[in-house]
């Protein structure tokens, strides 16, 4: 009994050992975020030997002359559209493969899946060219309204999956009532498939947070730049000279993904797992 | 896929016609007009010209183009089995119901979360730095360390170490996977005193084959276009000496920098076709090792 209970702590110390040097990184740069810039690289202490939030004030004034409170905004701003894009515009291309009935559906989905495939560079440059022509570059434009014609196929798939669980017969019985195919999907099956929403915006967001090739490809206003290009600009603007405020900013930057991941960790960890069933 | 057959044969189309528009408008035609492009000489500024296959010529004369498929290959070839390596293992780990396994779990995620951003490619160049925390470690166990980013032979390896680190999107992919294995064969497999690892071998890993496959297909293709952090720690350029120019990082300069629109899409098309070449074998090798329980 007694070398089980040893066992079983073994277990837990080198699981939280591990785990610890997984975080290292990242608590290295939160304990640096608030040294001082001639501290950061002299010890491997975590403890700053003078406790200073001035990295932060002298981060959040950003650069430019435009203020990191500004890059969020901007980067809020286009995750939220995209989030709205993508749950529109997917679950209605989902409702259609998971529960209607159309000629060349299975063709449909097929070449939905293909896409999931391809490297988007295929499509990046003539894509670039033309909104280049039509004037979207330098807007969130390109960013955005693709999102609302369904180009993410991996929430679909997500969806489709999800769906695919909705009973038929739960929804013959508003049919019968002369409930139409549109009144289902708003009435019936958006509702049922709130937990695959609320992943694909989750995704979404973390997707579009993190996302840097794109936005640096079609914005070149400072005023329009998003976190990630805000934080390219510190490294390049300020080069080696204040550590403390880069990492300062880069800590804040991911802070609005630890707050999603400590709320919705349910949805993230099971989402991906209703996405992946017989991937 | 049976629908449930009340609908009128239109309506289908009318749910679909965003990701049909969207389809055609962000991926036909984008596609069409790549592969034209990627005939022609191209710079924006004046109208393509008509080149035939001289773009792909050059490409198979162009030593950056092979010293960044190197170091992509690279890439790929050691970071993708070490990475699934621990998802699986780390996964089959945290799969029970021990006290504190959805912290645990929450944990080993974390880096996953992170790993794509602007902030940790930023935070790697810093840790690996001459004067960085890794250095300061290996000097507390008597090891002079160097500047791991700047020395051409160590500055992928880095990079393979930040991609290995986000081994927690696979792990969940994985641990979905054992939730839905039966506990019937557990059972049996008790029954008949079937130690752990045998268990491992001869239930868990066959039965979790499809998920093995469906990680190792999508880990591949989005190794193959890795982007932020070689940008992040070489600055955009692939230093030092183009030993982390990444085969994404390359088309870009060519197209963003140097403009030459067609030269990249026909870098474009070459990725197409290694990844559709890739991902077609290990679907045909999939058939003999993937085991599909139904």
């Amino acid at each position: 009994m007694k070398k089980r209970h040893i066992r079983k702590l073994l277990f837990h110390v080198i699981i939280i050992l591990c785990g610890l040097l997984m975080l290292y990184p990242l608590l290295w740069m939160l304990s640096s975020s608030f040294k001082e810039d001639v501290e950061i690289f002299q010890g491997v202490s975590f403890i700053p030997k003078k406790f200073t939030i001035n990295n932060y004030i002298y981060g959040w004034k950003g650069v430019s002359g435009v203020s990191f409170g500004k890059f969020f905004l901007n980067s809020l701003f286009i995750a939220s559209v995209s989030i709205i894009a993508n749950i529109i515009s997917c679950s209605m291309a989902a409702y259609a493969f998971a529960k209607l009935d159309f000629k060349f559906k299975n063709l449909f989905f097929s070449i939905m899946m293909i896409t999931l495939m391809l490297p988007f560079h295929v499509r990046l440059i003539p894509q670039y060219i033309v909104f280049n022509k039509i004037g979207w570059v330098n807007t969130y434009l390109p960013l955005t309204v693709p999102k609302f014609f369904a180009v993410e196929g991996f929430f679909i798939f997500m969806l489709v999956q999800f769906m695919r669980t909705i009973s038929n017969e739960l929804l013959e019985a508003p049919r019968i009532d002369g409930c139409g195919t549109f009144g289902i999907y708003i009435n019936f099956i958006m509702p049922l498939s709130m937990p695959a929403l609320v992943t694909v915006a989750i995704f979404t967001f973390i997707w579009t947070w993190n996302d840097f090739f794109s936005q640096m490809i079609y914005i070149s206003d400072p005023k329009k730049f998003t976190v990630s290009l805000a934080l390219r600009m510190f490294v390049d603007a300020t080069g080696t000279s204040s550590w403390g405020a880069l990492f300062a900013m880069s800590c804040l930057s991911l802070l609005p993904l630890l707050v999603i991941f400590i709320f919705f960790q349910r949805y993230l960890i099971e989402g991906i797992t209703t996405g992946s069933i017989k991937g | 896929m049976k629908g449930y057959k009340f609908n009128r044969p239109w309506e289908g189309y009318v749910f679909l016609a965003p990701w049909i528009t969207g389809f055609l408008c962000f991926t036909v035609i984008p596609m069409i007009l790549s592969l034209y492009f990627s005939f022609t000489y191209y710079d924006i500024m004046t109208p393509p010209k008509w080149i035939g296959i001289k773009n792909y010529v050059d490409i198979f004369h162009d030593p950056r183009f092979y010293k960044s498929l190197r170091v992509t290959v690279t890439y790929v070839v050691l970071g993708v089995p070490f990475q699934l390596t621990f998802a699986l293992i780390l996964a089959v780990i945290l799969k029970k119901d021990i006290p504190g396994v959805r912290i645990y779990r929450a944990i080993y995620y974390l880096p996953s979360l992170f790993g794509g951003s602007v902030a940790v490619a930023i935070l790697w160049r810093q840790l690996f730095n001459k004067e960085g925390a890794v250095n300061k470690i290996l000097a507390l166990l008597g090891i002079e360390g160097m500047n791991w980013i700047a020395t051409p032979s160590t500055a992928l390896y880095t990079l393979i170490l930040l991609s290995i680190w986000q081994f927690g999107s696979p792990m969940v992919i994985f641990l979905g996977g054992l939730k839905q294995i039966s506990q019937d064969y557990y059972e049996a497999a008790e029954i008949d005193g079937c130690g752990k690892i045998r268990t491992f071998f001869y239930i868990t890993l066959p039965l979790l084959t499809p998920m093995v496959f469906f990680n190792i297909v999508m880990t591949i293709i989005n190794a193959f276009q890795a982007f932020t952090p070689s940008y992040i720690i070489s600055g955009g350029t692939g230093a030092p000496v183009d030993s982390t120019l990444f085969y994404t990082l390359y088309l870009y300069i060519k197209g963003f920098r140097h403009f030459s629109m067609g030269y990249a899409s026909a870098l474009a098309w070459v990725l197409l076709v290694i990844i559709a070449t890739i991902t077609a074998i290990m679907f045909l090798i999939g058939k003999y090792w993937v085991y599909y329980d139904e």
